[in-house]
């Protein structure tokens, strides 16, 4: 990486950044890609509103028809895939972060497998009808996913967090939670393993305004309060001990970035159920594209929210059948990732 | 590989290693006779006996032991220890090579390139008898393993484990969402793959043990031949190369090893997972790191926990049976859990 060359700096108050011309852009090019995705993604239905209607619309200036079809029809589906991929996306940037492991995902953290453990519990055992109403089904699995998040927190926390103990633990418990699925759907009747497996996928399908005003405004809680702190990050990548030395109280701060991580999975669980790989891929592609040497937060949450409306967008118009937002964002990230993989070992001579 | 005027240093046998493997050598031995003893109906050690070597004759009840012995118990225990040993030592390779505590035997897309296959042998060509898709999953397997190695070694990246490891989690992520994408349109497959997704030694035929036998036994001597290289790639690529290790050739051995191993295993029993995983940690805390020991030990062990796993998965639900790949993470993952909250384990 290109850690010869010389930034220089900015300086605001008491706050200072090195400035990294590339990554700025990058970081722009994405949010402006993200917002005419988003936008598309509301023009295009059934009813095909044209692209500058939307933008009237979105700013208040919108005719009757359109408002009705983009308010109320469209806008609640698309924010919630833009909150949930920028949820997923920055969850797992911390979580690469803190455990220092590109491997690691929210997965790791428990959340998912425990969400989907209680779902599948719920959806199989209780015969389902009961409990798949729209307000049943998610905060039921909201609430497995964070128990089992904070069973693993309180486990791997020994004076501290430690990243080491703490994805070996995470992988315990998401090793057991993913078992008690399993077997849950064995035992199960296969009509109620049909639903379930609809769920475990994630989707966006039918989001009211309700929905998208709760998870919008926890979510921006969590990511000023993880964007503040994080500014104590930078110096972590180096180690525990350059860390300490620079100033940080990296426990204090690790404990305080993790349980954020933990709660935006469990944001983006409960709006869209366990959407895989977002979390885990959306950090390491940007990190590609800023040439950024650990997984960059903003840029994170950016790609995955564009990865994730995307993707509804292509299941909803290019393919076929409407297939769940789940497995098309795996379809479409997957060969990203490894595409970004492969031209990286072709071009650059030494890593 | 030439290591000219660089021997390994001598394998020394030291009383506690050996005690060690000799514990494990006689707890399998324990493992494997329960396992022909316990089951949906119980055998006396004389009836197993009897089953194995006796002559039944025309006696009626003789007949049947010798059937449940010679068809059930033994096929099914021969397979938990040779699918055990390969992922233990599948697991211990993978953690050697990309030094991350948490690969896994399914990272380079062996699992779900498996179970692919299965879903397409099942909705495409209409197979249902697991003897007929257990095909597919060897091809499936080999075929995701071939596919995420050839594509990391592109370029310069075949030296590089986290290249490696990524495009593993890329093409994982790809197949997986393919297997769901069918399977959830057809419920004849659904049920299959639910039932493949648990992880079972049981029912499998001797043909398909054979031939997943036949793999193992290549990936364990391109294991074996890999273990010295692995301690030396561990003191860093840079040593490595100073001391004279082809890096590149070193890597491919040790993948095309955890190819073979993991992707027979997982085509005769379905994914199990984190046993790989579970087993490397629990032999580098019992031999230190030196892997010429780990590694044999790690695969002994993962040999005696799916056997285990196995015998108790025929304990627990009376008169059913749970496959072992689900007792294994419902009972291992816990006493995994709680060394590591010990501290017993360090990090490569």
């Amino acid at each position: 990486m290109t850690t010869t060359e010389m930034h220089s700096g900015v300086r605001v108050g008491g706050w200072s950044w090195v400035w990294r011309p590339w990554m700025v852009l990058v970081t722009v090019v994405l949010a402006a890609l993200t917002f005419l995705v988003f936008c598309v993604s509301i023009s295009v239905g059934d009813f095909t509103v044209e692209l500058p209607a939307v933008f009237r619309t979105i700013f208040g200036q919108g005719e009757r028809v359109d408002e009705f079809v983009i308010m109320d029809l469209r806008m609640p589906r698309s924010l919630i895939g833009l909150i949930v991929g920028v949820a997923l996306g920055i969850s797992g940037a911390l979580t690469q972060s803190i455990a220092r492991n590109p491997l690691a995902s929210p997965d790791v953290l428990g959340i998912t497998g425990g969400a989907s453990a209680t779902a599948v519990f719920l959806v199989t055992v209780s015969g389902g009808a009961a409990v798949t109403g729209a307000v049943g089904l998610p905060a039921a699995a909201l609430t497995g996913g964070l128990l089992t998040g904070l069973l693993v927190y309180f486990l791997a926390w020994r004076r501290g967090i430690d990243g080491f103990r703490l994805i070996l633990i995470g992988v315990s418990v998401s090793a057991v939670m993913q078992a008690l699925t399993t077997w849950l759907l064995v035992l199960a009747d296969i009509r109620d393993v049909a639903r379930a497996q609809s769920w475990l996928v994630g989707s966006l399908d039918s989001r009211s305004w309700t929905e998208v005003w709760t998870t919008l405004w926890v979510t921006i809680a969590l990511v000023v309060v993880v964007l503040v702190v994080s500014f104590q990050m930078q110096p972590m990548h180096f180690g525990d001990d350059v860390a300490a030395g620079l100033g940080v109280r990296y426990s204090a701060v690790r404990a305080v970035l993790l349980l954020c991580a933990v709660l935006l999975a469990g944001v983006a669980v409960s709006a869209a159920g366990p959407v895989p790989f977002v979390a885990l891929v959306a950090p390491q592609i940007t990190m590609r594209l800023l040439r950024s040497p650990v997984p960059p937060l903003i840029a994170s949450g950016l790609f995955g929210a564009l990865l994730l409306i995307g993707s509804d967008l292509i299941a909803r118009t290019v393919l076929p059948n409407d297939l769940p937002v789940g497995i098309v964002t795996a379809i479409i990230g997957g060969p990203f990732l490894v595409y970004l993989l492969v031209r990286q070992n072709v071009k650059k001579v030494d890593l | 590989m030439e290591q000219r005027g660089l021997d390994p240093a001598p394998v020394r046998a030291s009383p506690r290693r050996l005690r060690g493997l000799v514990v494990l050598v006689a707890l399998l031995a324990v493992a494997a006779v329960l396992s022909l003893v316990i089951g949906a109906r119980s055998l006396s050690p004389a009836e197993v006996w009897q089953g194995l070597f006796g002559d039944p004759g025309t006696d009626q009840r003789l007949t049947e032991i010798t059937l449940i012995v010679q068809t059930l118990r033994i096929p099914r225990t021969v397979l938990a220890i040779v699918a055990g040993l390969a992922l233990g030592v599948a697991g211990a390779l993978i953690q050697g090579h990309t030094r991350n505590p948490i690969a896994d035997t399914g990272l380079l897309g062996v699992n779900s390139g498996a179970s692919f296959a299965v879903v397409l042998a099942v909705s495409v060509f209409g197979l249902q008898n697991p003897l007929q898709y257990m095909w597919f999953a060897f091809i499936g397997a080999a075929g995701a393993g071939v596919l995420v190695f050839g594509l990391s070694s592109l370029g310069r990246g075949a030296g590089n484990p986290l290249t490696l490891a990524l495009a593993g989690q890329g093409v994982t992520v790809f197949l997986a969402a393919m297997t769901v994408g069918i399977a959830m349109g057809d419920k004849l497959t659904l049920n299959v793959l639910r039932y493949w997704n648990a992880g079972s030694v049981q029912g499998i035929g001797w043909n398909v043990i054979i031939v997943a036998a036949v793999f193992v036994a290549a990936g364990l001597v391109l294991a074996l031949v890999n273990l010295p290289t692995i301690n030396l790639l561990n003191l860093g690529d840079d040593v490595a190369r100073g001391l004279g290790v082809n890096i590149a050739a070193g890597r491919t051995i040790g993948v095309v090893a955890v190819t073979l191993l993991a992707g027979a295993a997982t085509a005769a029993c379905g994914p199990i997972a984190f046993l790989g995983l579970m087993v490397a940690h629990i032999a580098r805390w019992i031999t230190g790191p030196d892997y010429r020991f780990l590694v044999p030990c790690a695969g002994l062990l993962g040999a005696l926990v799916l056997l285990g796993g196995d015998v108790m998965g025929r304990l627990v639900v009376l008169p059913g049976e749970l496959a072992a790949g689900i007792v294994i993470a419902l009972i291992g993952a816990p006493f995994f859990a709680a060394l590591v909250w010990l501290g017993k384990f360090r990090q490569a």
